[in-house]
C-alpha cells in the first residue's frame, strides 16, 4: 500500500495556504496530522495532486483562553497537545475526555483537532464533544473570514461546511456550561471507531441540573443532540425517575444505522445504557 | 556536512522535494519523492530494517518510531512531514558491542517477546515513557500499549517489561 503520486507544500503562512490550496485544477488538498489523509492515501481512496501541510503555518499553531474566557484552538494543535494542556482540563474536561477515547496516543501524537472535525467520520468523538460544548468555527478561503456554529458545521457524513479550497483555522469553545461532564462509548477493542458514543456536560445549581447537553456519536451521518432529553433534565436532580425519563426519550429520538459492527436496536440500547452511566458520572462530577 | 541519502524513484513519475533532518544522531540531506513514507524511507533507503511494517494503515503499531521524542507512526508519516527532526529508531537505541539500555533488557530479562515482529515498536513506544518527566500510571501505560498489537507473547511480560524498565528509569512505583 503505497501512495498515488502528489506534490507536497509546507507555507510558513496563511496567505500562502491559501493560494495554494486555490490550485484545485490539481486537487489541493489539506494535510494537518495525517491520520485520516495518509491511511486513504496509502489506499488509494485519495489521490490529490498537491498536499498543502498546514502544521508549520505560525497562525495556526495557537491554544489560549480569550479575554471573554473562550478557548482557542488552532489547526496545527495536535490532539495530544489539546488534552494536555491545563486550560483544557481545567475549563474544557470533557474535550479532554473525548480526545482520549480517540485511537491511540501515537495516533493523537499526531492527529489535529481541528482535522477530526473537518474529517468528520460519523463515529468520532471530537464532533459529539463540540456540538455539545457549542463550538464555534472559524474558516478561511480565498473569499475571507467566515464564522459558522457547530449546528451549520456538520453537514453529513465526511462532510463538513469548509470547501476544498478552505481551511478551519480554528475552533473556538465558549465557556463550558458547568462542572459536569461525560464521555462515554462503546468499543469492541480499545483505540477504535465508537459502534456509539456520547457526551453529556452540565451544571448543578441548589442540587438540580442545568444548561443540560447531551450529544450521541455513531448514531447517525451527524452527532447527534437531544432537545427532548436535555429539557427533560432541567431543573430537577438526577434520580431514577430523571434518569429513565431522559432515557426513554433518547431512545425514541435516535434512528440510527446498521452495519457490520452492530444493528440498529443494539445501537438504541447502547445509546440508551451509556446515556445513563454518562449522566450518573457527570452528574456525581459536580457533587 | 551532513551526508547525501537520495532515495531512487518509484515507479510513477512523481514531484521530489529536498529534506534535512536527523537519524538517530546522523543529520541527512536527502532529495525524497513527496508521497515517500517514513517507514519506507527508513527501511528502504537508510536499510534500518529494524522499523517493521505490518498493516500500513496506523492499527499494528510496528511502525512506531520517535520524531522529536514522540511515538509516531511512520506508516501515517511522510518523510518530507519530518524536515527539520530528529527520528530515533530502534537501531538508535544500542551501539553494537555495548550493554543494552533499560527498556531492551527488561524485554529480554522479562521474555517481552517471541517471534520479536512487534517488538520494535513497543520498545520506541516505552523507551519515550521511560523518558517521561513523571513514572506514567498503570492506566496510562496500558493505554500506551493498546497501540501496539501482538499476536505472541498474551501482553503480560511485556507489562513486566515496561514495569522493570520504569521501576529503573523512575524508582519503584505502584505494581498491580
Ligand atoms: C488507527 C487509528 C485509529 C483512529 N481512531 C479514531 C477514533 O477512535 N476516533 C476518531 O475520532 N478518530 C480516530 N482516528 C482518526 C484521527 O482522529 C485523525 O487524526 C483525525 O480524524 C484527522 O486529523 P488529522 O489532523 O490527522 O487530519 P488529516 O488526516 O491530515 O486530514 C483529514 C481530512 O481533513 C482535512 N483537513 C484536516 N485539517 C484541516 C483544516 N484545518 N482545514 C481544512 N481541512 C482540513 C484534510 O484535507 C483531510 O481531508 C484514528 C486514526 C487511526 C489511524
Ligand atoms: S505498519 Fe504502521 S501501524 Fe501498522
Ligand atoms: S512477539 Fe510476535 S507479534 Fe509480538
Amino acid at each position: 500500500m503505497k501512495p498515488g503520486p502528489f506534490d507536497y507544500e509546507a507555507p510558513a503562512s496563511l496567505t500562502e495556504a491559501v493560494r495554494l490550496l486555490a490550485d484545485q485544477e490539481r486537487e489541493a488538498k489539506v494535510l494537518a496530522g495525517g491520520q485520516s489523509l495518509i491511511p486513504m492515501l496509502n489506499m488509494r481512496l485519495a489521490r490529490p495532486g498537491l498536499l498543502v501541510d498546514i502544521t508549520r503555518v505560525p497562525e495556526l499553531s495557537g491554544l489560549y483562553v480569550d479575554e471573554a474566557g473562550h478557548l482557542h484552538v488552532g489547526a496545527a494543535v495536535r490532539q495530544a497537545a489539546a488534552a494536555a494542556a491545563p486550560e483544557v482540563r481545567a475549563g474544557w474536561p470533557l474535550l479532554a475526555g473525548a480526545i482520549a477515547h480517540i485511537g491511540h496516543p501515537q495516533i493523537r501524537n499526531r492527529g489535529t483537532v481541528c482535522g477530526s472535525l473537518v474529517h468528520h467520520d460519523p463515529a468520532a468523538e471530537l464532533p459529539a464533544a463540540s456540538l455539545a460544548l457549542e463550538a464555534r468555527f472559524t474558516i478561511v478561503g480565498p473569499g475571507g473570514n467566515r464564522t459558522v456554529t457547530a449546528e451549520d458545521f456538520f453537514v453529513s457524513t465526511f462532510q463538513t461546511a469548509v470547501g476544498p479550497d478552505e481551511i478551519l483555522t480554528e475552533v473556538v469553545f465558549p465557556p463550558a456550561p458547568g462542572d459536569g461532564w461525560s464521555f462515554a462509548e462503546h468499543v469492541q477493542r480499545r483505540g477504535d471507531f465508537a459502534a456509539v458514543g456520547v457526551a453529556v456536560a452540565l451544571a448543578r445549581r441548589q442540587n438540580a441540573m442545568h444548561r443540560v447537553r447531551v450529544v450521541f456519536c455513531g448514531a447517525g451521518p451527524l452527532p447527534v443532540r437531544v432537545p427532548e432529553a436535555e429539557s427533560a433534565l432541567e431543573g430537577r436532580p438526577l434520580d431514577a425517575e430523571a434518569l429513565e425519563g431522559a432515557t426513554a426519550l433518547a431512545g425514541a429520538a435516535l434512528d440510527p444505522p446498521k452495519d457490520v459492527h452492530a444493528s440498529a436496536e443494539w445501537r438504541r440500547e447502547g445509546a440508551q445504557t451509556l446515556l445513563r452511566q454518562a449522566l450518573t458520572e457527570a452528574w456525581e462530577r459536580t457533587a | 556536512m551532513s551526508e547525501r541519502v537520495d532515495h531512487p524513484p518509484l515507479t510513477e513519475p512523481t514531484a521530489w522535494r529536498g529534506v534535512e533532518l536527523v537519524v538517530n544522531g546522523r543529520p541527512l540531506t536527502a532529495q525524497v519523492e513527496s508521497r515517500l513514507l517514513l517507514s519506507d524511507f527508513l527501511r528502504g533507503r537508510l536499510r534500518l530494517t529494524g522499523t517493521h511494517v505490518g498493516c500500513e494503515h496506523g492499527v499494528c503499531g510496528a511502525c512506531t518510531v520517535l520524531v522529536d521524542d514522540v511515538p509516531v507512526r511512520s506508516c501515517l508519516t511522510l518523510t518530507v512531514q519530518c524536515a527539520g527532526t530528529h527520528i530515533r529508531t530502534i537501531e538508535g537505541l544500542t551501539t553494537a558491542g555495548k550493554p543494552l539500555g533499560a527498556v531492551q533488557r527488561a524485554f529480554h530479562d522479562n521474555h517481552g517477546m517471541q517471534c520479536g515482529f512487534c517488538t520494535p515498536g513497543f520498545v520506541m513506544t516505552c523507551t519515550a515513557l521511560s523518558e517521561a518527566a513523571e513514572r506514567p500510571d498503570e492506566d496510562h501505560i496500558a493505554d500506551e500499549l493498546s497501540g501496539h498489537l501482538c499476536r505472541c507473547t498474551g501482553y503480560r511480560n511485556i507489562r513486566a517489561a515496561v514495569r522493570q524498565a520504569l521501576d529503573e528509569t523512575h524508582g519503584k512505583g505502584q505494581t498491580e
